[in-house]
């Protein structure tokens, strides 16, 4: 039988493999990006999983606000990289560095 | 038993191309694979009785923010090698780190269902209330502020976007509206006298 702990369980994966993928992939902006949304998928599923378990609607409206701040999260993480894509023409993270004060 | 299966099916789907998205060589290839893992996704908060959510997350990831992350690989003409150098230094370490932190969320979930704030918590079967009425029951009486601010959120990180990725250009011919208003017919034309057999110049009419 499918419990809570199964899909917590899942969670913790998809968490981890999203901080997995934000160490291998130091350079790649894009990929730490999408390892970020990885992440905030992974806290909407313990948020439905308790919410659901606990009968209680309140996890799943937070899980709303945390999907509303991930899609602006991206939006604004994206007009960034095309901005440091204009200015450097490469998008590797740790020339980053440059941007001085 | 068709519950388990399901189960299984979308959680094994969605972390194996969750691992799929952050070991790809190609980036386009990992945004299909974000999909992929967020379609998964959502059929376990089916599972879980959320339909709203799942269809939200098909609808916000799915429909807009994986598509602009294609659009955004698509568009940049980046060296994506030369972005992977260094994945095999780092690779140890990160392994390390993610298989602690894996062991510790399991044992602390695990130890919250079994023991902790949720013990004996069981899956309840749905009321005459669906899903979407519960959730709209809620979100427009106790959280309407926290919604508002969720709009809030929205309008800034737009207006964000549009400013950072806006680019003026001062040499080119724009379109000036309150010139085009403030314009005069004694100013758009001249009648001048023209000679015959010379036409008339450009400086005969200022």
């Amino acid at each position: 039988m499918i419990g809570l702990p199964h899909y917590l369980a899942v969670a913790a994966i998809l968490f981890t493999i999203g901080v997995f993928g934000i160490f291998v992939n130091r350079k790649n902006i894009i990929i730490i990006l999408m390892s970020i949304e990885l992440i905030l998928l992974s806290v909407n599923i313990n948020f439905v999983a308790f919410s659901a378990y606990l009968n209680d609607i309140s996890g799943q409206i937070m899980a709303m606000f945390i999907l509303t701040v991930a899609a602006a999260e991206a939006a604004i993480g994206l007009a960034i990289l095309v901005t440091f894509f204009r200015n450097r023409g490469n998008i590797a993270v740790d020339d980053a560095s440059m941007m001085k004060g | 038993m068709i519950q388990a299966i399901a189960f299984y099916l979308l959680a094994t789907v969605s972390v194996v191309s969750a691992l799929l998205v952050v070991t790809a060589k190609n980036p386009v290839h990992s945004v299909l694979w974000l999909i992929t893992t967020f379609f998964s996704a959502a059929g376990l908060f089916v599972m879980l009785g959320a339909e709203f959510l799942a269809m939200l997350l098909v609808v916000v990831y799915v429909g807009a923010v994986a598509v602009l992350f294609l659009f955004v690989v698509m568009m940049l003409d980046v060296d994506f090698v030369q972005l992977r150098e260094g994945y095999a230094k780092y690779f140890p370490l990160a392994a390390i780190v993610g298989l602690i932190l894996l062991a510790e969320m399991i044992v602390v979930a695990v130890a919250a269902a079994q023991g902790g704030a949720a013990r004996g918590a069981e899956l309840i079967p749905a009321t005459d209330v669906s899903n979407v009425e519960a959730i709209g029951r809620v979100l427009y009486t106790e959280y309407v502020y926290i919604f508002q601010a969720a709009g809030l959120v929205l309008l800034v990180a737009m207006i964000g976007a549009i400013v950072l990725t806006l680019r003026y250009k001062p040499n080119i011919k724009r379109q000036d509206i309150g010139r085009q208003v403030n314009r005069r017919q004694s100013d758009a034309y001249a009648n001048v006298q023209a000679e015959s057999g010379k036409g008339v110049t450009l400086e005969d009419l200022k």
